[in-house]
């Protein structure tokens, strides 16, 4: 049984489609809920590009960078989700724009 | 084995599209964990075991649980009552729950036709990702604990709730502060 006979270019290119609708979600929704969500779609899109590579060329370096990716997504979460609660805390919404206070 | 990462790459996309385009953050992040799981039925035929494990235990389950629960104390205070009838309704988890079972329907079938895979089908074993990284990427992976503990402590210092004077509406912290236990 092979395992891999998924062309490369293949799983590359459904990282690019999953990177491309995570930067689309990013930038279409208000909401901090999506906005945190979008960013873990480009994310978990950047691990698949690394673990095609890595398939690739047969090599466990890309599997070492997606541990370090998921590590780094843990704690962006941790910390985007603390902001939400405080940013929920003070607003009373979660909507992007009502803290643009900075921007007026 | 192709065909199976073809589906799930549909699986994917389509439960990606869901997500940023539903209206619920809980509908998409029903969506969210569908997608995660299609992409680690991709890592696994791709044969990456280790790393679809990693991203079933730690992304789907983990990462997606403390999303749920900040959703949980969002929602505590405005609309608590018709909470659990919404989420009986079929439109919240009917897609969600067609999605993932075509995933069991794909590692079903890719169990079924095959073996568990032994050490020489699989293209990177687990061993050689260890071996990877605690040899030349030991020093990243100490970097990467320090930076899981940066993270717990600034989330704990984040979240913590103070007594300081908000911006909008001053009593709100201590109207949350009553619902919340």
């Amino acid at each position: 049984m092979t395992m891999t006979t998924v062309p490369m270019n293949h799983a590359l290119a459904v990282a690019a489609v999953l990177l491309g609708l995570g930067l689309a979600g990013l930038l279409v929704r208000r909401n901090i809920m999506f906005t945190l969500l979008s960013i873990e779609i480009m994310l978990n899109a950047a691990g698949l590009a690394f673990i095609a590579a890595a398939a690739h060329w047969r090599q466990a370096d890309g599997q070492v960078m997606y541990f370090f990716i998921i590590t780094m997504a843990a704690v962006e979460v941790a910390v985007g989700l603390a902001l939400v609660l405080q940013m929920y805390h003070h607003l009373r919404t979660l909507d992007l724009d009502a803290a643009s206070s900075m921007r007026e | 084995m192709d065909v199976t990462f073809y589906i799930s790459a549909a699986v994917a996309v389509l439960s990606t599209i869901l997500v940023i385009a539903s209206r619920r953050p809980v509908h998409a992040l029903l969506y969210f964990i569908v997608s995660l799981l299609a992409v680690a039925v991709m890592f696994y035929v791709m044969g990456a075991p280790f790393v679809a494990m990693l991203q079933v235990i730690i992304y789907a389950g983990a990462i997606m649980v403390l999303f749920m629960f900040v959703i949980m104390m969002i929602n505590l205070g405005s609309d608590a009552r018709g909470s659990d009838r919404g989420w009986l309704q079929p439109s919240a988890w009917l897609g969600p729950s067609l999605l993932a079972a075509i995933l069991v329907a794909e590692v079903v079938y890719i169990l079924a036709a095959a073996p568990l895979p032994s050490a020489s089908t699989v293209e990177v074993t687990p061993a050689q990702v260890g071996q990877a990284m605690f040899g030349p990427y030991v020093l990243g992976v100490e970097m990467a604990s320090l930076l899981l503990l940066a993270g717990l402590v600034g989330a704990y210092h984040l979240a913590r709730r103070r007594r300081a004077v908000t911006p909008a509406g001053n009593d709100a912290p201590d109207a949350l502060e009553e619902k919340l236990p």
